[in-house]
């Protein structure tokens, strides 16, 4: 079946207590609040937000890296929040990650050979000739030459680079692939390259993609299912069509509007948002937007909106909800 | 009138290996009043070349150029302290992150006012009116605060506005930014690319933006040159680039951008930009050319004339078709 659902989140939350020195206690900080999605194979969700929205939060959630401090999180199955230790280590290998920075997720002194064939090494017992093999296997089907097995990391360039961390995270063969702005450190020419690989890749090996970045060009052209979020809060959640045809959120209105379009000429609504992410530490009452929100009203400053349904997509947002009642 | 006027403008890095030339016969000209993007990927010699101008680079670069004029004058053969009389005057510049070019162990007020009392030679009280008052023209709210704040204090896009009041405190007749907004969010890109079009617009300097998104090219350039690999291979006005590109390189990179996909398969470029020790025989894009021929692979092409961008290619593209390509009128 390839439309198996491979994780479930519901109301997924991560909040760290950051220490205000001996006199004061510790302040919340809500790096997540609340987020609902599933995964299924051969699908895309992206997760798209500016910095500090929780994106990589989620990331560190869903590859099992920190735990949850809420909610519930189930991956092929399996209830992950108080799981005990040999069930994280048998679900680890099935959700692998890719970095931003293909300059920084690779280990200088190790040779592509040795760095590919380290995850089979640390989590399964294939002895050493079978593990090169499949190592060779793999840079082949990421575009990488055989010679390369021998090289290390600083002889590549950033493309090749990515293509050897998408490598190493597909060596043990996982369900989900979480990608945290994979393409945004790359230039034009080699970002066509690397997304057309996890196109293929997606199709050969049945992967879920959580599939995280700040462009919404590439979104667009990548993801099946879009969650927008805002400081810890997915405020929209919808379909790619639905959400760049019909974007309902004022933010997501704002987040589109703000992206430059290579089309000389266009004239297009600006929604151009006043002021900056307030700190997540201390969010401003109510709705966490409403100080940048075009069309706050009193009700956005005093009561926080939920996550509903209106048709086709979810958004949380009072001005909506209001709408849809009244009509 | 013709503020900047560059031809021929050669940079030579000499390296342990050999010399490295980053940027190779590029010629620029910005009126006053333009608006002139340069794009190209990283490794295009675009922001040397920038650098060059300023004299930035460090004693291992050699730049030469046939002319290169800054108001009238060579600004390649001033002595240091004629430069120093420009640059941050008539000549500023921005950088891409903000953090890390504002001094962490001194204010933000004393870093602005610096360039006021070297340049306009302003009292303290007119120096510090003057602070506020581009503080407050860049957007910064509460900007008497502001002044006795350190860099870490703000945020990202707050730091790159200082950048700008900064680099606009003299009235500068040409500003050059590199890459302005890579290390920015969106909505924040928004704000900037707004604030400096604005100013660009209230008073009248030329702008030279050094970008790799032709989404911001789109909606802010007039003119647009493209670089690869130190070269530049064309310049057309925004409008005409978008719509028919001359060279084969703007195509391949145009139709790489996934705004323009009509498929889930991009239209990629194959290969990598080749860097100092790969570099081909002929053209310098033929290995990653759909459309190269043997006479690429063997003679470095001559700019074609004015009216197809002076695009650096043996078959420049004529409404989408090679012209006189072997393998006649090729669809690019």
């Amino acid at each position: 079946m390839t439309n198996e659902i491979v994780l479930k989140a519901e109301a997924l939350k991560k909040h760290y207590e950051v220490p205000r020195g001996m006199f004061q206690d510790a302040a919340m900080l809500k790096a997540l609040d609340g987020a609902s999605f599933t995964l299924a194979r051969r699908q895309t969700l992206a997760v798209v937000g500016e910095s500090g929205c929780g994106k990589s939060t989620l990331a560190r959630l869903v590859t099992m890296i920190e735990p949850p401090t809420g909610g519930t999180l189930e991956i092929g199955g399996n209830q992950i929040v108080g799981a005990d230790r040999t069930t994280l280590k048998r679900l680890r290998p099935k959700v692998q990650i890719v970095f931003q920075n293909p300059f920084g997720s690779l280990n200088p002194r190790q040779k592509i050979g040795a760095a590919l064939e380290q995850p089979l090494a640390v989590n399964t017992t294939v002895p050493a000739a079978e593990r090169r093999d499949r190592a060779m296997d793999m840079m082949r089907s990421v575009g990488l030459r055989p010679e390369h097995y021998e090289r290390y990391p600083h002889m590549f360039s950033g493309g090749q680079r990515q293509r050897i961390a998408i490598a190493r995270a597909l060596m043990l063969d996982p369900d989900i692939l979480v990608l945290d702005e994979p393409v945004s450190a790359l230039d034009v020419s080699i970002q066509a390259q690397v997304l057309n690989l996890l196109a293929d890749l997606q199709e050969r090996h049945d992967l879920a993609y959580l599939f995280i970045s700040h462009d919404l060009s590439v979104v667009k052209h990548i993801a099946d299912e879009v969650m927008v979020m805002y400081l810890g809060k997915p405020v929209e959640q919808s379909s790619r069509d639905e959400l760049f045809a019909n974007p309902r959120h004022p933010y997501t209105q704002a987040l589109l509007s703000a992206t430059p379009v290579p089309e000389p000429g266009r004239k297009k609504q600006r929604t151009i948002l006043s002021g900056e992410l307030p700190s997540p530490i201390d969010p401003p009452p109510g709705c966490v937007f409403n100080p940048r929100c075009p069309i706050a009203f009193e009700r956005c400053r005093g009561e926080v909106p939920e996550l509903l349904e209106a048709d086709r997509t979810q958004v949380a947002c009072h001005a909506i909800s209001q709408t849809a009642i009244a009509s | 009138m013709t503020l900047l006027e560059i031809e021929n403008l050669t940079v030579e890095f000499a390296t342990a290996q050999g010399a490295f030339r980053a940027v190779d016969n590029v010629s620029v000209s910005v009126d006053a009043g333009d608006v002139l993007a340069i794009v190209g990927e990283s490794g295009s010699g675009k922001s040397v070349a920038m650098l060059a101008i300023m004299g930035l680079l460090p004693w291992t670069a050699t730049v030469t150029a046939d002319k290169a004029l800054f108001g009238g004058r060579d600004i390649l053969k001033l002595s240091s302290r004629q430069r120093r009389q420009v640059i941050g005057k008539d000549l500023t510049m921005i950088f891409q992150e903000p953090m890390s070019s504002l001094n962490p162990c001194f204010t933000v007020g004393f870093q602005l006012t610096e360039a006021l009392k070297t340049h306009l030679k302003m009292d303290k009280p007119a120096r510090i009116a003057r602070a506020i008052e581009l503080l407050d023209q860049v957007g910064i709210p509460a900007p008497d605060k502001r002044l006795s704040s350190f860099p870490h204090q703000l945020s990202g896009g707050m730091n790159q506005r200082v950048m700008i009041a900064m680099a606009i405190a003299c009235s500068p007749k040409l500003l050059i930014a590199d890459e302005p907004t890579t290390a920015l969010d969106v909505t924040i890109q928004a704000q900037i690319l707004e604030l400096l079009m604005k100013l660009q617009h209230d008073t009248g300097m030329a702008l030279v933006l050094i970008t790799h998104d032709m989404g911001v090219v789109a909606e802010t350039a007039q003119r647009v040159s493209v670089q690869y690999a130190g070269q530049k291979v064309e310049e057309q006005p925004v409008a005409g680039l978008f719509d028919t590109p001359h060279h084969p390189y703007t195509a391949a990179l145009l139709a790489a951008l996934p705004e323009r996909a009509t498929d889930r398969h991009l239209p990629s470029i194959p290969g990598v930009v080749p860097g100092q020790f790969d570099r081909p025989d002929g053209c310098l894009f033929s290995p990653r050319c759909g459309l190269a021929t043997d006479l690429c692979r063997q003679q470095s092409p001559r700019q074609a004339e004015a009216e197809l961008g002076g695009s650096l290619c043996h078959y420049p593209l004529v409404k989408g078709k090679a012209r006189g390509h072997p393998g006649s009128e090729v669809a690019a």
